[in-house]
């Protein structure tokens, strides 16, 4: 058989949003790379809901922005609506969310990736992925071509040997009808690795000619818009946004589903995989909460240049006429005709308990693995794994030390310690309730965090990281300045306070001191600040405000960061072996044995690894080194 | 820095001394702070390293205790820390007091083994010695873990675990509205809040005022009758519980089939454990009884371990006294009541002989019958006299875990408290989640329970979350 050769450095399988990151850092950071896809024509394609961002998928955004990634640059260019959410609350938990056209954040990422020097875009199936002594050295397609690669990343989403169901129907395919990958999980099987299987699901896409919009509630997008990425100029992106609708199921939907609850494949046994508790589909919502007369369900534009909308809240694997029957009781869905139906898609993904912390297979050296594959689910994880694979295939062939972002550092840390370390049982999805210090992770502040980690690895220019030097410069003289400067009790200051409801002075008070009352703000109190300059921007004053406000619950955050940050660094040996450590009981050493955790902090995140076991292996330690 | 720990160093008995040990850079600070000199206003922290004074433990009102107090600055010490020693004269209640005003004071309970670590950490330890930390760490954890749980009263854990799922239900409201705003609002939430807590805060109170009363921890010599099936060891308990009717409580195990009664003998408090009966056994139910009547064995300060004096001691029986050496066990030969002719006449010697004890001397052996009470009051004698001698005594680790699960119970509280001063403020509800799960943390340490994925469980269990 003719065998054609081609050689790269890394090779990336799968095009989605874990894989453009992986291919687009890689090639940044110097290395030919090439980047398979089932097609072309779907590169970073949302196959399922047409937003990015969200509540702690927005923090992800923003840290993959600061590390030098690029989600969050092309939702800037292609969102259709935006909205921060919670702004009522914390801010910690403000979140930006977008809207987009699907068809042009995959075109606009395209024009990304084939500008991209040293970056090879190719439509194969990927077949084997080739190993010689524990090493990866490239990979085969299914024609039997071989691309030779010194690191290769997979991220295949859900396509391998992926089945789309709904109702009776089953069909071998990947979602919107691609073409499945059906070969690689054999090779993958071959090398050891352990494969299991996911379930997830989509609503169904309806005809927004078909639908009463005059029954819904309106959602518009915010007045001012707040862009993701941190090199967009706010001023840039001001424009025009469409607008979503929110409607409700009743009871009468719920009778539908409830009568055809034996057709759906997930209660008659036919779908095995697993599915994530977080956006279940309609059918286990009324199953599961059925004290619950009503859920909601919005209806989403799926791009501006075409008619689709996405039924968001209702995906389902109910066969066809039940679809129809159930989506036509919800008001303004009476007439609705539907594009594509819903469907759930089973796929082979691992348990990344078999990766280090650097994404890296531990059994195979330059073997890496990011995304849906994974187990985790939505674009934003996958995203920010696939840089983070990228970042360290590239840092492992050039010899520096990878990168690995601890749970005080980054969501990205908190997501990937989670993977690697805990059992997860179903598809994961990132919360700001499993980030132990989200009150510092937070997504004002992710250029703060990761820049400079940014810029050390090489995604991040001189000149973004002048420009970021000088804001935080800025923002720092600007907190200080605040704690300085002392208001009188003149009859402007008691004007102003009455005007917010705020006690009148006793004595002088720091604006600081006056910024910290719930009632006011930073921005509330420039007509008492004569000295303020005009160049603070937006985010700067946003800043200044959250630090002086929130200074108190920060500093106690910082102190546990302290105490966390002292067990991350207690590494572990990677050749420590366990048999030779006394006293751990039994189970908590086939946990350690399979995991092989870096650190002291990451062994007492295993289930199965108690406090004492954590002790003994302190002690353990200290006497060996 | 590492903390200031404190904790009793020497075990609780009645007779001799009890030692207070606290290692750190603020033990001699805090000693000082309860320290009143004998005769000359001493400053402790003025006094010469390794010398001993002279004074009384001191709480703002009144004397406590008379002591003597060690001051040993680092690095010649056990643990390589400032370490300060008090030795204490008033028994163990007296004991548990000073130690409770070192916590007071700024001290945090000492883990199991903790001194012994430290010890290792600062290199104060040789290589030989150092290979059984481990161990000793290992064993002490695990004998903690059983015994913190094991010493709330039945309905106290009941108590504490309903306040915490309360407070896990506010919690994960809280995180579920701030994952999907557009399902779940806050709008008004803090004020909910205020109304939902203040029963919960009152509980909480109600169980620190009676923590040091008794009502919510067992205290006392965990003593456990044990021995094979039909050998007269529920007799025996209803016999002890009832002999002096100074029962405090009756909890029947509710996740181990091990029957629990406090009773005050001849003073003393004993811990009275009524086990399954121990045989081989096919049964896998009856196999669990088994396992915790082993369980309860190993971490108690006493064993009765009873026989039928007509049968003699089985291979099964004997097998079992040997995995008890190092315990103070008594051994019942019960029943003499069926015996031809009574035992009592036997001399001491020919007992053992006769029973295979000659492998045990340190197993001291009585006949009794629980039919005609015959040996009972000797029994008292006996266990009472080893109490007096010091050779029983409470484990110091319980001591030290019920005092811990008062400061966490105090913890708990105050961290309540600061949610609903923040809440009154109009602090986002996202920030008073600290504040709560601090409080849900705390009690958790009292049941043994880690908090992992608690929250995200709950969230999804009870909310429909996600579009």
């Amino acid at each position: 058989m003719l065998q054609i050769e081609e050689n790269y450095d890394i090779a990336v399988i799968g095009a989605g949003h874990a894989g453009v990151e992986a291919a687009l850092a890689s090639a940044r950071l110097g290395f030919e790379t090439v980047m398979f896809t089932v097609s072309v024509d779907s590169i970073a394609l949302m196959p399922c809901n047409p937003n990015i961002g969200g509540t702690s998928k927005g923090h992800l955004v923003r840290e993959i922005d600061a590390l030098g990634g690029e989600m969050g640059k092309n939702i800037d260019k292609t969102f259709i609506q935006s909205r921060m959410l919670n702004v009522s609350k914390g801010p910690a938990v403000h979140s930006l969310r977008a809207q987009a056209d699907k068809q042009w954040y995959t075109r606009e990422m395209r024009k990304t990736l084939e500008a991209q020097p040293r970056l090879t875009i190719r439509q194969a199936e990927v077949s084997r992925i080739l190993v010689e002594d524990g090493k990866v050295t490239g990979v085969a397609t299914l024609a039997g071509t071989v691309f030779r690669a010194r690191a290769v990343i997979v991220t295949t989403g859900v396509y391998l040997n992926a089945r789309c169901i709904y109702g009776e129907v089953s069909e071998y395919t990947g979602p919107n009808g691609l073409k499945a990958a059906n070969h690689l999980s054999d090779s993958l099987k071959e090398l050891g690795i352990e494969l299991r299987r996911f379930k997830t699901g989509t609503p169904a896409r309806m005809d927004g000619s078909t639908i009463d919009y005059s029954k819904m509630q309106e959602q518009k997008g915010d007045r001012r818009i707040v862009p993701f990425s941190f090199e967009t100029d706010p001023a840039s992106i001001q424009k025009e946004q469409v607008s979503c609708w929110l409607t409700y199921t009743n009871e009468e939907t719920h009778r539908i589903i409830r009568e055809n609850i034996d057709r759906s494949p997930l209660f008659s046994g036919d779908i095995k995989g697993t599915g994530p508790r977080y956006c279940p589909s309609i059918e286990d919502k009324v199953v599961r909460f059925s004290d619950k007369d009503r859920h909601q369900v919005f209806i989403e534009p799926e791009g501006l240049y075409t008619h689709e909308m996405y039924v968001d809240g209702m995906s389902s694997s109910l066969p066809e006429d039940v679809q129809y029957a159930m989506y036509r009781t919800v008001p303004g869905l009476e007439h609705a005709k539907i594009v594509r139906n819903a469907y759930a898609i089973e796929y082979d993904c691992i348990d990344a308990q078999q990766l280090k912390l650097t994404l890296e297979f531990r059994k195979i050296s330059g073997l890496y693995a990011a995304g849906q594959f994974c187990g985790s689910s939505g674009y934003e994880e996958a995203a920010a794994q696939g840089l983070i694979a990228g970042i360290n295939a590239s840092m492992k062939l050039q010899g520096r030390k990878e990168l690995v972002l601890d749970r005080s550092q980054a969501y990205i840390g908190v997501l990937i310690d989670d993977l690697v370390t805990k059992e997860n049982f179903e598809p994961y999805r990132m919360m700001t309730a499993r980030a132990e210090y989200r009150l510092h992770l937070r997504q004002d502040n992710a250029d703060q965090r990761l820049t400079a980690i940014g810029h050390e690895i090489g995604l991040i220019s001189d000149e973004r990281y002048a420009r970021f030097l000088a804001y935080v410069a800025q923002v720092d003289h600007e907190t200080a300045r605040m704690e300085e400067t002392f208001v009188g009790q003149t009859p402007e200051t008691a004007a102003l306070l009455e005007k917010y409801g705020s006690t009148p002075l006793k004595s002088g008070a720091t604006l600081a001191e006056l910024i910290r009352r719930p009632e006011l703000s930073y921005e509330a109190l420039a007509p008492l600040d004569p000295d303020r300059s005009a160049d603070i921007s937006e985010r700067a004053a946003e800043q200044v405000n959250i630090r002086i406000k929130y200074a108190g619950y920060i500093e106690r955050q910082m102190r546990q960061v302290e105490q966390f940050r002292k067990m991350e660094k207690r590494l572990i040996p990677e050749d420590i072996d366990y048999d030779e450590v006394p006293s751990l009981r039994i189970e908590a050493r086939q946990k350690l044995m399979k995991i092989r955790p870096a650190s002291i902090g990451q062994a007492s995140r295993i289930a199965g690894v108690s406090p004492a076991d954590v002790s003994v292996l302190l002690v353990w330690l200290s006497r060996k080194g | 820095m590492d903390k200031t720990i404190a904790a009793v160093s020497t075990g609780m008995t009645a007779s001799g001394i009890i030692i207070v040990r606290m290692s750190g850079d603020l033990a001699v600070e805090i000693a000082a702070g309860v320290f009143r000199a004998g005769r000359r206003g001493k400053d402790l922290r003025k006094v010469k390293s390794h010398t001993i004074h002279h004074g009384f433990i001191h709480d703002g009102t009144r004397d406590l205790d008379e002591v003597l107090v060690t001051v040993m600055r680092a690095p010649h010490t056990y643990t390589g820390e400032d370490t300060v020693e008090i030795n204490c004269h008033g028994g163990v209640l007296v004991a548990s007091k000073v130690l409770s005003l070192l916590f007071e004071r700024g001290a945090v309970p000492a883990e199991p083994g903790e001194f012994t670590k430290r010890a290792f950490l600062n290199g104060r330890m040789d290589l030989a010695r150092a290979e059984a930390v481990a161990d000793l760490i290992s064993a002490k954890n695990e004998f903690a873990l059983r015994s913190s749980v094991s010493q709330l009263k039945g309905a106290v854990s009941e108590k504490v675990k309903s306040l915490r799922e309360q407070i896990l239900d506010r919690i994960a409201y809280i995180e579920a509205a701030l994952d999907d705003p557009e399902h779940y609002d806050l709008t008004g939430y803090s004020e909910t809040l205020l109304t939902e807590l203040s029963p919960v805060m009152s509980e909480l109170n109600e169980l620190i005022r009676h923590a040091d009363d008794g009502a919510v921890l067992r205290q006392g010599i965990r003593t456990v009758i044990s021995g094979r099936p039909n050998a007269g060891k529920s007799s025996l308990l209803n016999i002890l519980a009832g002999y002096e009717r100074a029962i405090v409580t009756e909890i029947a195990g509710t996740t181990r089939d091990v029957l629990t009664e406090e009773i005050l003998l001849r003073g003393i408090s004993l811990i009275l454990m009524d086990t399954a009966g121990i045989r081989k056994t096919g049964d896998r139910i009856e196999q669990i009884g088994v396992d915790r009547a082993k369980e309860a064995m190993r971490d108690a300060d006493l064993v009765l371990y009873m026989a039928d004096a007509a049968e003699g001691l089985t291979a099964e029986d004997l097998e079992v006294l040997s995995g008890l050496s190092g315990k103070r066990v008594i051994l019942l030969l019960n029943k003499q009541d069926l015996l031809s002719r009574a035992m009592d006449t036997d001399s001491p010697e020919f007992i053992r002989e006769k029973n295979k004890l000659v492998a045990f001397p340190d197993v001291r052996v009585l006949p009794i019958s629980t039919v005609t009470r015959q040996g009972l009051p000797e029994l008292e004698e006996t266990i009472s006299g080893m109490f007096l001698m010091g050779e029983l005594g409470f484990n110091e680790e319980i001591v030290i875990t019920s005092l811990r699960q008062k400061e966490l119970l105090k913890e708990a509280l105050s961290s309540l408290q600061l949610a609903c001063e923040a809440a009154e403020s109009g602090v986002p509800e996202d920030l008073l989640n600290i504040d709560l799960l601090n409080a849900y943390g705390a009690l958790g340490r009292i049941l043994g329970e880690e908090v992992d994925d608690d929250v995200i469980d709950r969230v999804f269990e009870k909310f429909c979350m996600g579009k």
